[in-house]
């Protein structure tokens, strides 16, 4: 595959190994956090960990926008579509995240409610034209690389004058979530944070840019590589942050120059801006609220708020006390640290955020790290 | 005397299902007639008996019984009908039998077009004597507008088995190979391609077809050597390997640089954030040889066209965990486990 291919050289790889394994000083461990689900994916298909040397540990963050999303605003959206005139748009992954009793969209689809699994922004649209009696909501999920396609539908929907379309947004901000993993009212009782540098995330950074990364590092000393999305990406992104650590700086660096430029896309900001505003505070699965992390519509737009439209009450849900999520997001605590890991708490019945997608810490772990022998570095 | 038997033609370019169809009645009797018995024909239905007596061959017997529901019913390299023929045959053959008859049992929503139905009707035909099969009994059931997608169809096929064979997914054993017939995930992506959402303009044709003939050459290689065979369809290659891990009670080891993918699988999959090894084939399978046997089975299904990118992609291993593991073509390594829940595509 042309253009993918390139990225995922085992020779390459080989090699950006050698030189991790050298550099990387023995006496003192690594660790990084991949804050994108992305990054977590690579790593986990590719076996990427089997290339690292012992003392480089990569923490899986909390960058998968399903994931994060709590059960509280599951339960809204249940009970949003519970009335008669409501469709809900949503994107797939979304239907299996259970809210605070265990139950799903994809659980309310089967009871009757009208759910539809929509792959774009556009789709949405499609539907509100087709069904004007409806009330077409869009579930809009994600961080800041999918919030510009929602800006685009509700302008498009704007000037269409589409009555039936609203939005339930969800959109969440990437670095004040990294911001949040460093700096938590918790952190003496998980133990502190255990993280020495950050693979930057690549789709959100096509998006804000390398620049929004950079008081972060300056405030807590910790270095941010931006990468791409693919094997060697990733590989080579770690090899930046142990010489970032071995001297002592804490920069924001670019590995994803192909895709990423320090600004971002303007164009795409701007659509942000447009439409969207910052809430006071937004609740993540497994960090709790956070200050300044959540979008919502502006009062120009408020006409297809649905919160607004439907009056939809916010909710608060506790999430289960046993879940390790918040110390797991922080490296404070591995996967088969929590009591509920592999019990209770399975990819078919995900309690934490971090079991939730399969691009989850702990989703990862239990489809392909659990045996991390060496049987399988024999046969490589 | 000639009684014209049905006062008025059934139009099958322009007509539709409708509930008269599947009441009992004459109407019914000339949807049988004139669209089923026309596209399978063969001397057990010209009986026109509620069920067909055939003769049982010595030996031991296999039966499967399989519904097929796709959406959509047209896909690139086939329809439901020809699927609901190579589906269970290919379950019959996985024990390594000889496929001999099949039912074919219809839920119909009313509304439906009778010059679908036919076209439907004339693959299950064509692909049931290529196969050497007939299609012996049936059903037929209407049920009311938005009860049913269109057209359901269920299948059950008889086979009979030759003299010592007793291929079973517990009995894999520790250092046998692992042998796929084909590329991965090619049914899967043609169905994901069609759906109006997906939108894609990729040219993948379903590997629907009917492996008796593979199998047979095969067999002929093998013989007893062949332990196991799954045809890999929900839950792919995966799915596949983890039931055989678990019946068989060891674990396998997979190179993924084995695995034949088609370019263009590969990149839908990439799109769509899936892995080939968990798509659905509809036409190709997997099978758990022992070592000595391994390489003439594999020359030998490679001399077969459904069989010519045949790969062996790994072992079987101990292993109390029964994990199924790959070495990656990156140089890692990483466990591939059953799907969770349904394939949904990722969203970023």
């Amino acid at each position: 595959m042309k253009y993918a291919d390139e990225f995922r050289d085992k020779t390459i790889a080989q090699g950006l190994a050698r030189a991790i394994g050298a550099e990387a000083g023995p006496r003192r461990t690594y660790r990084f956090m991949e804050f994108c689900g992305g990054h977590t994916h690579a790593i986990s298909r590719y076996g990427l960990e089997d290339l690292l040397p012992a003392n480089v540990r990569m923490i899986h963050g909390p960058g998968c926008p399903v994931c994060v999303l709590p059960a509280s605003r599951i339960d809204m959206a249940i009970r949003l579509v519970e009335r008669p005139e409501v469709t809900l748009c949503v994107y797939g992954d979304l239907m299996r995240v259970p809210g605070s009793q265990g139950q799903s969209l994809l659980r309310a689809k089967a009871l009757g409610a009208d759910i539809r699994m929509v792959y774009s922004t556009l789709d949405a649209i499609r539907l509100a034209e087709q069904v004007p009696s409806r009330e077409v909501v869009f579930f809009a999920i994600g961080f800041e690389t999918t919030t510009p396609p929602t800006a685009v539908m509700v302008r498009i929907a704007d000037k269409k004058r589409l009555k039936g379309l609203s939005v339930f947004c969800n959109h969440v901000l990437t670095p004040s979530a990294m911001h949040s993993i460093l700096e938590n009212p918790n952190m003496r009782k998980i133990g502190g944070v255990a993280i020495d540098g950050f693979v930057g995330p690549a789709h959100v950074s096509t998006i804000i840019g390398t620049q929004p990364y950079e008081p972060l590092a300056e405030q807590f000393g910790k270095p941010v590589v931006i990468a791409g999305f693919e094997p060697l990406d990733v590989m080579q992104a770690i090899l930046m942050l142990v010489r970032q650590v071995n001297e002592g700086r804490y920069e924001v660096e670019n590995q994803y120059s192909r895709a990423v430029t320090s600004q971002g896309n303007p164009r795409a900001k701007n659509e942000i801006s447009q439409v969207f505003e910052l809430r006071e505070q937004f609740e993540w699965r497994g960090l709790g609220l956070v200050p300044n992390s959540g979008l919502k519509l502006k009062r120009a737009y408020a006409g297809f708020d649905a919160e607004a439209r439907f009056a939809m009450h916010e909710l608060r849900v506790a999430d289960n006390p046993a879940c390790e999520c918040c110390a797991i997001l922080r490296g404070a605590k591995r996967p088969v640290d929590c009591k509920l890991f592999g019990t209770i708490c399975t990819p078919e019945t995900p309690i934490g955020s971090c079991m939730v997608s399969s691009e989850g810490a702990c989703a990862a772990y239990w489809t392909y790290g659990r045996v991390r022998d060496d049987q399988v570095r024999r046969m490589s | 005397m000639s009684v014209k038997a049905y006062q008025r033609k059934l139009d099958v370019e322009n007509g539709r299902v409708d509930l008269s169809h599947g009441s009992g009645g004459r109407a019914m009797a000339q949807l049988i007639s004139g669209i089923f018995h026309q596209a399978f024909g063969n001397e057990w239905l010209a009986r026109c008996n509620d069920q067909s007596a055939f003769d049982v061959a010595a030996g031991r017997m296999v039966m499967t019984t399989d519904g097929y529901v796709v959406s959509p019913l047209f896909f690139p390299g086939g329809n439901i009908g020809s699927l609901a023929v190579h589906g269970t045959i290919n379950d019959v053959v996985m024990a390594g039998a000889r496929p001999l008859y099949l039912s074919a049992s219809f839920i119909i929503e009313e509304g439906f077009r009778l010059s679908d139905l036919r076209t439907i009707a004339q693959s299950m035909g064509a692909a049931a004597r290529g196969a050497g099969v007939y299609i012996i009994t049936g059903d037929t059931k209407v049920v009311e507008r938005g009860k049913a997608d269109g057209l359901f169809i269920s299948t059950t096929g008889i086979g009979v088995l030759a003299d010592g064979l007793d291929l079973s997914a517990d009995k894999a054993r520790i250092g046998d190979r692992v042998l796929v017939s084909g590329s991965l995930g090619d049914h899967g992506v043609a169905i994901m391609s069609t759906r109006q959402h997906a939108a894609l303009q990729i040219e993948i044709v379903s590997d629907s077809a009917s492996l008796h003939n593979l199998v047979a050459v095969m067999m002929a290689a093998g013989g007893s050597g062949i332990r196991v065979m799954r045809d890999p369809t929900r839950g792919g290659l995966a799915a596949a390997l983890n039931e055989i891990a678990h019946q068989s009670g060891l674990g396998f080891r997979l190179q993924e640089a084995a695995i034949p993918v088609k370019p263009a699988v590969a990149a839908t999959c990439e799109l769509l954030g899936l892995d080939p090894i968990h798509v659905a084939n509809e036409g190709k399978l997997v099978a758990i040889v022992a070592p000595d046997t391994a390489d003439a089975v594999l020359a030998a299904m490679k001399t077969h066209p459904l069989g010519c990118d045949a790969a062996d992609i790994g072992e079987a291993v101990a292993d109390d965990h029964k994990f199924v593991q790959m070495a990656t073509s990156f140089g890692g390594g990483r466990i591939v486990d059953w799907l969770s829940g349904e394939q949904l595509p990722r969203i970023c």
